[in-house]
């Protein structure tokens, strides 16, 4: 009776200014479906996991890729609408790995807070999108990290008038984050260790973030320092801004597939290496067709000339070919997308390949 | 009486013999029956779809079960309720968020209320001007989406204010900048609580005068000025008692630190947002709602009363609003319903509400999304239906009582 007389008032004008709403509960929507896509998809996943990410990617023509909606040098479309940055030059590498044409990828946009869910409910296939490596998330979410696209750390920006020069002098201060990343929790983290008291503002899009900033209603941004460069190239005076020295954090950005297909984990993890070996021997997205006729071994196998090394992967043996051909090798992608090449700037730094001081370090393929 | 039914019809119960083959054409079996079957395939699909996902996330490695509550939450809120440190567990995060939506909503409802009733009652004024002005502000508001209008409070109101330190002041120690509306926070002193018990005793006599005015006036026929006495009782005794206990309170201004205000109370901007957002929007409803009631309360009703000699307001508060509360009630109940859940836009503009806090952040951080959004889900239900209750209940304290 309680309930019949609770329900009673319930029916229809409830959905009248329910139906245009927009993003904010169709997040809501999205999660709520990605639940009980996880609920009922027995079958389905079932089915997905016996055939391997690799034949339902062969099946479809397509690789499903999950990007950031819009990070200048890891992900952003450009004025053509192509997507371009280091994590869709990932994608398009194992898109050619597979199919022999980077082309064949879709991206799929993805903020902060839904890209967990979209990777363990299969609406992607590989998750590509400047994520940080962190045991909870390799160990507890149902997916795994394939290896380290950019070594990264959290970095502050505020205002040149406000005279900071120190994390540490930012106590009091507002500041502005984005939620569902490992930046928010850092925050907390730095903070409450060095007993400094700090006013979070926080957003769900990066957009937002940087929009909060500008309007002066928080004193610092706090971000990837990678993703502050790329940032503050957006405000309208970049010089008016700086980066504080600190860096309070380790971030390991990294590709990530779902867990169990130990297959497709090793297809991601070894275009990831080919890049990195590519770029140790000399191999480029130009000289490519010469090096077809090196005599160097580590080239030849490299390239498939040797060897049974695509067998192991349940791809052609020249898939490495197609890779740098696509994506070109590491250092080609990162100078183009971050370093000398791209408004951003970014040296190598830690990127550098081990050779050169760095922590880029691929294993051989032998 | 026995016998003279024909048998597809009566049950046993008619006196006929007992036989199986009768149960299938009892329409009371039957439908028991059929309700039974149906409450087991029901229970049957809930079972099938628990373990499914149960045997999915283990397959896929997924954490699951309710443990993550325990946990540490390890991220900071902007503004809480409750008190909250990133060293909280989950649960508290929870209840920020929870607690978060509740006040927003809550204030929601209150405010739309009030100011759907003024700008219906505009829209029947014989004033001209003030009329039209109710009505343009109704087909405006009612047809422009809510979250374009969150954004234009947002991004264009709110986010136009000054820093910190260009910050407007305003009367009483208050200032108003892009990081919000900074308040003196009164703090009482010993000695307060003599006025919070002169409050409760003023509020306790209006309501007994009520009651005895009643009482005599429908005795006597005399009538007692009521309102005044309650005004005097409710806002004089407290005031009486604050002045006899030596004024018991101070106020702690907010002072203006490197960075931000610090101290004095500060109401964010996302919250302040969200408020006008929501009150406005469903205010714009409500006076809909609160016109067509009162147009539906019959001509005759008024003229009777004006016939009796009532006063206009009177005519008002007597005649008029108590019918037209009959039609009021269902439909505003509808717009309350939509207030609570239209909160959820609160993530839109960084307002932490249950929605950002819980199904957004904790989510994000266990991706444990169906424990997360199922207990999302259910307090959104709970919330509904009890605002769903209460105004059925108060509907029917409202209803005409045939006598």
């Amino acid at each position: 009776m309680v309930l019949r007389l609770a329900l009673r008032q319930f029916p229809s004008p409830s959905w009248r200014s329910h139906a245009w709403h927009g993003r904010g509960e169709g997040r809501l929507l999205g999660s709520a479906l990605a639940a009980f896509l996880l609920a009922v998809s027995v079958p389905a996943s079932a089915a997905l996991s016996q055939a391997g990410t690799l034949e339902t990617v062969k099946a479809r023509g397509v690789l499903n890729c999950g990007v950031n909606t819009g990070l200048a040098g890891f992900s952003a479309p450009d004025d053509k609408g192509e997507w371009t940055g280091i994590d869709a030059d990932f994608c398009r590498a194992v898109a050619a790995a597979i199919f022999k044409d980077g082309g064949r990828v879709k991206f799929l946009p993805l903020n902060a807070k839904e890209r967990f869910t979209a990777l363990q409910s299969g609406e992607v296939d590989l998750l590509s999108r400047n994520t940080t490596w962190t045991m909870s998330r390799d160990t507890s979410l149902g997916m795994n990290f394939t290896g380290v696209m950019y070594y990264d750390g959290q970095a502050f920006m505020v205002r040149k008038s406000l005279g900071v020069a120190s994390v540490k002098d930012l106590a009091g201060a507002s500041i502005c984050v984005q939620t569902g990343t490992t930046n928010e929790q850092n925050l907390a983290d730095y903070f409450s260790a060095n007993g400094i008291g700090y006013r979070p503002v926080v957003f769900e899009r990066l957009i937002e973030v940087l929009a909060a900033y500008n309007s002066g209603r928080c004193d610092a941004f706090t971000t990837d320092s990678s993703q502050l460069v790329s940032e503050r190239t957006r405000l309208p005076n970049p010089d008016d801004h700086v980066m504080l020295p600190e860096l309070i954090s380790k971030e390991p950005l990294g590709p990530v597939v779902r867990q169990g297909d130990a297959g497709w984990a090793n297809i991601v993890r070894w275009v990831h290496f080919a890049m990195l070996n590519a770029e140790e021997y000399g191999v480029s997205s130009k000289n490519v067709d010469q090096m077809l006729s090196s005599p160097n071994p580590e080239i030849r196998r490299l390239l498939g000339l040797e060897g049974d090394f695509g067998k192991g992967l349940g791809l052609d043996n020249d898939w490495a070919v197609a890779v740098i051909r696509a994506a070109g090798n590491y250092g080609e992608s990162f100078e183009r997308n971050l370093g000398s090449g791209s408004r951003l700037g970014l040296a190598r730094g830690r990127n550098a390949l081990w050779k050169d001081g760095g922590l880029q370090y691929a294993p051989p393929i032998r | 009486m026995e016998g003279k039914k024909p048998p597809g019809t009566v049950g046993n119960s008619a006196g006929l013999p007992f036989s199986w083959p009768g149960l299938l054409y009892d329409t009371r079996v039957r439908g028991a029956a059929l309700q039974v079957l149906l409450l087991i395939v029901l229970l049957l699909i809930g079972y099938e779809i628990a373990t499914n996902t149960a045997a999915n996330l283990r397959k896929q490695n997924i954490a699951s079960g309710f443990g993550f509550l325990g946990r540490t939450a390890g991220f900071d809120i902007s503004q809480t309720v409750i008190d909250y440190k990133s060293t909280s567990s989950y649960a508290r995060a929870f209840w920020v968020g929870f607690l978060n939506t509740l006040l927003v909503a809550a204030l929601g409802v209150v405010l739309a209320t009030v100011l759907g009733f003024l700008i219906g009652l505009a829209r029947l004024s014989a004033n001209w001007l003030v009329a039209r002005l109710a009505t343009v502000y109704v087909e405006v508001v009612r047809n422009v989406p809510l979250l374009l209008q969150l954004f234009v409070w947002y991004v264009a109101v709110l986010r136009a204010l000054p820093r910190p330190q260009q910050g407007l002041a305003l009367a009483g120690g208050a200032t108003f900048d892009v990081r919000g509306l900074h308040l003196p926070r009164p703090l009482f002193e010993g000695g307060a609580w003599w006025v919070a018990a002169a409050l409760l005793l003023g509020i306790a006599l209006a309501v007994g005068i009520k009651i005895w005015a009643g009482g005599r006036q429908r005795a006597t026929g005399e009538q007692f000025p009521v309102a005044w006495m309650s005004i005097g009782l409710v806002a004089g005794l407290p005031l009486l008692a604050f002045l006899l206990a030596g004024r018991p309170l101070a106020f702690d201004y907010p002072r203006l630190g490197r960075f931000n205000f610090e101290g004095g109370l500060t109401i964010e901007p996302e919250f302040m947002a969200l408020l006008f957002g929501l009150a406005f929007y469903t205010a714009s409803f409500i006076a809909e709602i609160v016109r067509s009631g009162i147009t539906g309360v019959a001509r005759g009703q008024k003229e009777a009363a004006a016939a009796l000699g009532l006063r206009r307001s009177q005519i008002l508060r007597l005649v008029v609003i108590p019918q037209a509360l009959r039609l009021i009630i269902p439909p505003l109940t509808n717009q309350y319903l939509n207030l609570t859940k239209n909160s959820s836009l609160a993530v839109a503009i960084g307002y932490p509400d249950l929605v950002a806090v819980f199904a957004g952040t904790v989510l994000n951080q266990t991706g444990q999304a169906v424990e997360v959004i199922l207990i999302t889900m259910g307090v959104y239900l709970a919330l509904s239906l009890m605002t769903a209750l209460l105004m059925n209940w108060f509907n029917a304290r409202m209803a005409i009582i045939e006598r």
